[in-house]
């Protein structure tokens, strides 16, 4: 099985996105604790402008959302296209210049984003060259990806396949009209945008990023890795068209409801927040359409870690999927907003679904790109407790501060003025600080445990030379 | 369901359909914004915008006298807040609720923003609101919380920024991002541009972010009796 896998497609550029993965999510969650702690600890700013919370924090949300995330949608979409369209992909060279090229890129924003060269907008700070190679890759990524699923053996084109593409369509969209800027010199530019117009773009762009790139994806992810993970096919089929079209639909219509009581007109808040209210019916038709795929096969998360990871992260996806749409809800929205409460929900939706779905997918490719069983199923079931208590102590952490902080800021005590002052609020915020940077160490420390049992695997897989036994086994049989 | 049998077939097809209903929702929610008269408010309130007569500098405007483009300064200290990323923990727009009006003045105007390349909203309350910070402290003040914030507010938890007063501005970099906003549709003159590296000889960074700082809210006059947005 092995053989015939690794000789019919194209592995190479999967094995190598997938360890970049793991190590990306250990980058990303270390500066993540860092900056963390930094709130906790303003000390650890140490006056250098390099590591100051407002430069690393937009590298922290680039390594997870595209170092992280993005090897990880571009291990699974080359691995599983070419699974489920039984041919290899269209251009093995094309995809290992995405791979080079989407390096490259992180390697740009590692330098840029702590020099301070940034656009000011949030998840879209590279500026201007970096930006016009993301294009650039992405479109070399999203056209490999399609020529692949033209080629297929299939009759069909498998449901995992429709959110991958649904996904690469929306990026593209979302990133160059985001990213529409005149520059001044190498280094700097200007959004061609301002102000309120400037601001609907920009959540556009914000939510969709979570909305495609990281739910989209990743929910292309959970639909072929679930099933095969499970060894069951996917629960409904019906389920599956309804969740992709209503997702692909309105989706699209939910930033507008970042801008909740901002200038931005109420029409377009109050037609944003509508929206994100329907969007939970499909959200959660995608979450049992997962967990239901398990059904009559319960059993087997007594002993499958990975299995163990996808099915969590499914119940997070249900949670944060309900949370979003009541946080959207204009009387919750002018109390969670600009507090806690938001990174809160952020983090249940990216620690634990997409970090889940990914880790769970990375374990699973891990076994079947290498042709090795992990180095250590006992470190998988320690990095899932510890993934799955980081992200609670994370999220419970910002719960209580982030709805305390709405509630501080709106407090009047019996004289009619405001009861706090800001600064009081700052400082009430402390021990939850402390305590989200500990939910932080402890969800690192997990994917630090990911790292070193990868390691351990592909130094087996090296020893054993199973890749290249793989290789020579299918040479023999077919000559 | 044909239809779905179809697309599932045909990737050109599905790629189509997607593309269209991807495409439904921005252009429904955001092209209304840029022709739709109600949503700037100075289309039914010109006295929110400074009507700037001819040979008229930028410091000829009187806080109050309505939106101008930024001076060169504070368009540097601008600059300057954007690359420390303090929009990450300072928001620049208040709502229009009763603790936010007490606490940090009348509620932002779509307009007040006209001239922000990009917008400087934020999302993230870390700090306070600084949407109506001008005026509210000294320049000493700032200066002061730029370099310790701690040592004049001891609950903060925002970085120190003392580098900030040891960078000297450039008046050719100033110039040239002027140029870049006047690009993209903000209207300083050639005199404005010209006039650049006089008006930062001598000046730092922060001397640059206290002026942006010192400017926020103040270029417009709001009247407490009027109703700007429905």
């Amino acid at each position: 099985m092995d053989a015939v896998a690794e000789q019919k497609y194209d592995l190479g550029v999967v094995r190598w996105f997938t360890v970049m993965a793991a190590v990306y999510l250990l980058v990303g969650a270390l500066v993540g604790v860092y900056i963390a702690s930094e709130l906790a600890w303003p000390v650890l700013n140490f006056d250098l402008p390099y590591i100051t919370f407002g430069r690393l924090r937009p590298l922290h949300t680039n390594a997870v959302i595209f170092a992280f995330g993005g090897c990880v949608l571009m291990a699974t979409a080359f691995y599983s296209v070419q699974r489920t369209c039984g041919v290899r992909l269209w251009s093995n060279k094309l995809a290992w210049f995405t791979f080079i090229g989407w390096n490259l890129i992180i390697v740009s924003a590692v330098i840029t984003l702590p020099l301070g060269i940034t656009q000011g907008k949030e998840y879209a700070e590279l500026e201007w060259p970096i930006d016009i190679a993301i294009a650039v890759v992405w479109l070399s990524y999203t056209f490999n990806f399609i020529m692949t699923i033209a080629n297929r053996k299939s009759s069909h084109i498998y449901v995992s396949n429709w959110f991958f593409l649904g996904m690469m369509v929306m990026i593209t969209y979302l990133h160059v009209v985001n990213s529409l800027a005149i520059p001044v010199g190498m280094f700097s530019s200007y959004s061609i945008f301002s102000g309120v117009q400037d601001a609907m773009i920009q959540w556009w762009w914000g939510h969709n990023a979570v909305g495609f790139y990281l739910t989209a994806g990743f929910l292309g992810i959970m639909y072929y890795f679930v099933p095969k993970q499970a060894g069951r096919p996917v629960y409904s089929y019906r389920l599956s068209v309804i969740h992709f079209w209503a997702l692909m639909f309105g989706y699209v219509w939910l930033g507008a409801h970042h801008l909740q009581y901002t200038a931005l007109p109420d029409w377009t808040g109050s037609l944003g927040a509508a929206i994100s209210l329907a969007m939970i019916i499909p959200s959660w038709g995608g979450a049992v359409n997962g967990m239901m795929t398990l059904s009559g096969a319960w059993d087997k998360l007594r002993t499958d870690y990975v299995l163990r990871f996808l099915i969590m992260s499914l119940a997070f996806y249900a949670m944060s999927t309900f949370e979003g749409p009541v946080m959207s809800i204009k009387t919750v929205n002018a109390l969670s907003h600009y507090t806690d409460w938001t990174v809160g929900h952020v983090h249940s939706g990216a620690l634990g679904w997409v970090a889940m779905v990914g880790i769970g997918a990375i374990y699973h490719l891990m076994v079947n790109v290498f042709h090795v069983q992990m180095w250590s199923a006992k470190l998988i079931n320690a990095h899932f407790w510890t993934a799955t208590i980081g992200t609670v102590i994370y999220i419970v952490a910002m719960w209580v501060s982030g709805i305390m902080q709405g509630l501080m800021w709106r407090a009047y005590d019996e004289y009619g003025t405001l009861a706090y002052t800001f600064a009081e609020s700052v400082e009430a915020m402390h021990p939850y600080y402390a305590m989200r940077a500990v939910g932080g160490m402890v969800f690192l420390a997990g994917a630090a445990l990911m790292v070193f049992n990868i390691i351990m695997t592909v130094l087996q897989a090296n020893a054993q030379g199973s890749v290249q036994q793989a290789r020579s086994v299918t040479a023999a049989a077919s000559a | 369901m044909a239809m779905q049998e179809k697309m599932e077939r045909n990737v050109w097809g599905l790629l189509i359909v997607l593309a269209l209903a991807l495409s439904v929702g921005g252009i429904v929610e955001i092209v209304p914004l840029f022709y739709l008269d109600s949503t700037m408010e100075h289309n039914k309130n010109p006295e929110i915008v400074w009507q700037r007569q001819a040979g008229q500098a930028l410091a000829d405007h009187q806080p109050g006298e309505g939106m101008r483009p930024y001076s060169a300064l504070e368009l540097a200290g601008r600059k300057v807040y954007i690359r420390e990323g303090c929009y990450l923990c300072h928001s620049q727009m208040v709502r229009p609720f009763r603790d936010e009006k007490e606490r940090y003045g009348h509620y932002s105007l779509a307009s007040e923003s006209m001239y922000d390349h990009p917008f400087q909203w934020g999302s993230k309350r870390t700090g306070p609101d600084v949407a109506r910070l001008g005026g509210k402290y000294s320049d000493d003040w700032h200066r002061k919380h730029l370099r310790a914030p701690r040592s004049v507010v001891p609950e903060s938890v925002m970085p120190n920024y003392p580098w900030l007063q040891h960078a000297v501005l450039d008046g050719a970099t100033v110039q040239s991002h002027m140029r870049g906003m006047q690009r993209v549709g903000v209207p300083y003159t050639e005199a404005d541009i010209e006039a650049a590296p006089d008006l930062l000889r001598d000046k730092n960074e922060e001397d640059a972010v206290v002026a942006f700082l010192q400017v926020l809210g103040t270029m417009v006059k709001l009247d407490e009796s009027k109703v700007y947005r429905e």
